[in-house]
């Protein structure tokens, strides 16, 4: 009897172990397109329905579909709220040089400023700051988190 | 601030061309030299008048394994154990009885004497030849008492320079960044020590964040990027008066400076609108010059020890590579083409090499590389590890490493570590906090 239920009390926690290491890697194919994060764990917003980050691949600047549906969102909002002035802050994930990855964020953060005075809003009420890999959000070292890093935030600076 | 140490020589004993020691640092040391490190003879009355002052029971003990320990660590030296030691310290110091050395397979032996004189702390030291049975040389130093652990430092360095022929760098000191708190918000400040950890000083409080502090070579001045009011800029520290000031007035961010080899200007990074290029600043004039202009990211330059040329980090090919260039900024030509990216690269200040970062499939390496990219050498491997700083006489590299966190995002830690440029004895530079971005001073004296 005993035995018997040791057994099951296993084979439960055996199954149990499947189930949630399936989930994991669902989770982590629906919240990574290559290597670009989609999911929405750490994003913040700046109003409701703008998001206020967007997310890259790997040594890269270029903004994805969905960053610059983001960023049109973000335009909008403050070409609305006229008076708000932004900082865009530019992160790298830690598996880069320190000066490389400060220029990278930089270069992330002017992506994203370039593409917002595109729809219309002053470089004026833009600034733009690198971190570098200096402030991650996730503190993992997987390649999940390092997605989660790679990103520029938009930030209300008034 | 500067305590001078006076040094003068007691006595010259002629160089025999023929000397039987002799210490090849050229190739990785399997077999490290024997040696005998006697503990500073010091009579009863000094040791009292030390213990007063310093606070240290026998002053001469203590210089005589800050000497042992430097040994020890080059990789190229085995201190014996002092147990094991027939000879009394005195008696050592007038006249080594060779046989006794010889017995327990010391193959050099150092001895000294600890004095107070004039309110002074006097050491003198000998080196002596066991096998050939004579004296090496004898020096003599005279310092104020607080200075006691820079006389260790400069014993090592002259029995360094003696034994291998090249310039010693135990009187030296480290820059670094003292780390704190959790990974997504680290408090950062600037931190100095002696080379082997010893008097270690916080320079700012952590208000803000601070990254890559480097020594001025020809002085006791610091450059460093600081956050300061959320404006990233390289910023000029003089750690003897605390005074610190911007470098220039770049409308952007600055960041990646390093001196100059006369000391007299700043290489850095500037970037503007996506773009870094890399720029220089003159510290008397404050002129400003633009050395490259190219849409990608030009960073981490760092001068040959002559001035004539620049290697830095770019990612003009697609990704980052290096390459030299004249200190003009003209001839730009790329010198890494292995498999991976490279960063970080750093002129050897024997002229020679270049030390670099290197990843490559998700591991991070230490190398170095001639100057025209050939006889690449990998020194060691990591998940993350990078910007190596050369110690002045070229022959160790000291950099940071950083450990993978776990599924929670715990457990990590950055530390200093120093290798070799054989590839051998890569130990950890122990530091009281978390500490990254290491950089190595000019020695203090010579």
């Amino acid at each position: 009897m005993r035995f018997n239920k040791i057994l099951r009390n296993t084979l439960l926690v055996i199954l149990a172990c499947f189930a949630l290491s399936a989930c994991a890697t669902k989770k982590v194919s629906t919240q990574m397109q290559g290597d670009v994060y989609t999911g929405t764990d750490t994003v913040e917003y700046l109003a409701s329905g703008v998001p206020d980050r967007v997310f890259f691949a790997t040594n890269e600047s270029v903004l994805t579909t969905a960053s610059r549906e983001t960023l049109r969102k973000q335009a909008s909002w403050l070409r609305k709220n006229s008076k708000i002035t932004i900082v865009l802050e530019g992160h790298a994930d830690e598996r880069g040089t320190r000066e490389y990855n400060l220029a990278l964020g930089e270069r992330r953060a002017n992506a994203a400023k370039d593409y917002l005075m595109t729809y219309g809003i002053s470089s004026d009420r833009i600034s733009v700051l690198s971190y570098g890999k200096e402030r991650p959000v996730d503190s993992g070292s997987n390649p999940l988190a390092w997605s989660k890093n790679r990103r520029s935030v938009t930030v209300k600076a008034n | 601030m500067k305590k001078k140490i006076l040094l003068f020589i007691l006595l010259i004993v002629p160089f025999h061309s023929h000397a039987l020691i002799e210490v090849d640092i050229t190739r990785g040391n399997l077999n490290p030299l024997p040696v005998a490190v006697s503990p500073l003879s010091i009579d009863e009355k000094t040791k009292k008048k030390f213990n007063e002052i310093l606070n240290k029971k026998d002053i001469g003990a203590e210089i005589s394994s800050i000497v042992e320990r430097n040994l020890k660590t080059s990789g190229l030296f085995n201190p014996l154990d002092n147990k094991a030691f027939l000879q009394k310290p005195d008696i050592a110091n007038l006249k080594p009885r060779f046989e006794d050395w010889k017995l327990i397979k010391a193959q050099a032996l150092i001895t000294g004497k600890v004095s107070y004189e004039n309110e002074k702390l006097r050491v003198e030291f000998r080196l002596w030849d066991i096998l050939a049975g004579r004296e090496m040389m004898a020096l003599a130093f005279t310092t104020v008492p607080t200075n006691w652990r820079r006389v260790g430092h400069i014993i090592t360095d002259k029995v360094y320079e003696r034994l291998t022929g090249e310039k010693g760098y135990f009187d030296t000191r480290i820059i670094y960044v003292a780390e704190d708190g959790p990974k997504t918000s680290r408090i950062k400040k600037l931190a100095i020590m002696d080379q082997d950890g010893s008097n270690n000083k916080f320079l700012t409080l952590g208000n803000e964040l601070v990254l890559t502090p480097r020594f001025n070579p020809t002085s006791q001045m610091v450059t460093y990027l600081s956050y300061f009011r959320n404006l990233p800029r390289v910023y000029l520290l003089d750690i003897e008066t605390g005074t610190q000031e911007v470098v220039g007035d770049f409308p952007g961010m600055t960041f990646a400076p390093r001196f100059s080899p006369d000391g007299k200007k700043i290489i850095m990074s500037f970037a503007k609108d996506g773009n870094s290029d890399i720029y220089t600043m003159d510290l008397e004039n404050r002129v400003v010059d633009r050395i490259t202009n190219h849409p990608s990211i030009d960073t981490s330059p760092s001068y040959s020890p002559d001035g004539k040329y620049i290697c830095f980090n770019s990612d003009r090919s697609g990704y980052q590579q290096i390459y030299i260039m004249d200190s003009s900024g003209k001839n730009v030509k790329r010198i890494s083409f292995g498999n991976g990216l490279y960063g970080t690269p750093v002129w050897s200040p024997r002229g020679d090499l270049i030390a670099f970062t290197k990843l490559h499939k998700g591991k991070f390496y230490i190398g170095v590389m001639r100057t025209d990219g050939s006889g690449e050498r990998l020194l060691t491997e990591n998940f993350y590890q990078e910007a190596p700083s050369w110690s002045p006489n070229g022959r160790v590299l000291i950099f940071y490493r950083e450990t993978k966190t776990d599924d929670q995002g715990k457990g990590f830690s950055a530390k200093l570590w120093s290798i070799d440029l054989t590839g051998y004895n890569e130990r950890q530079v122990l530091t009281p906090t978390d500490a990254s971005d290491p950089s190595w001073s000019s020695l203090l004296s010579n």
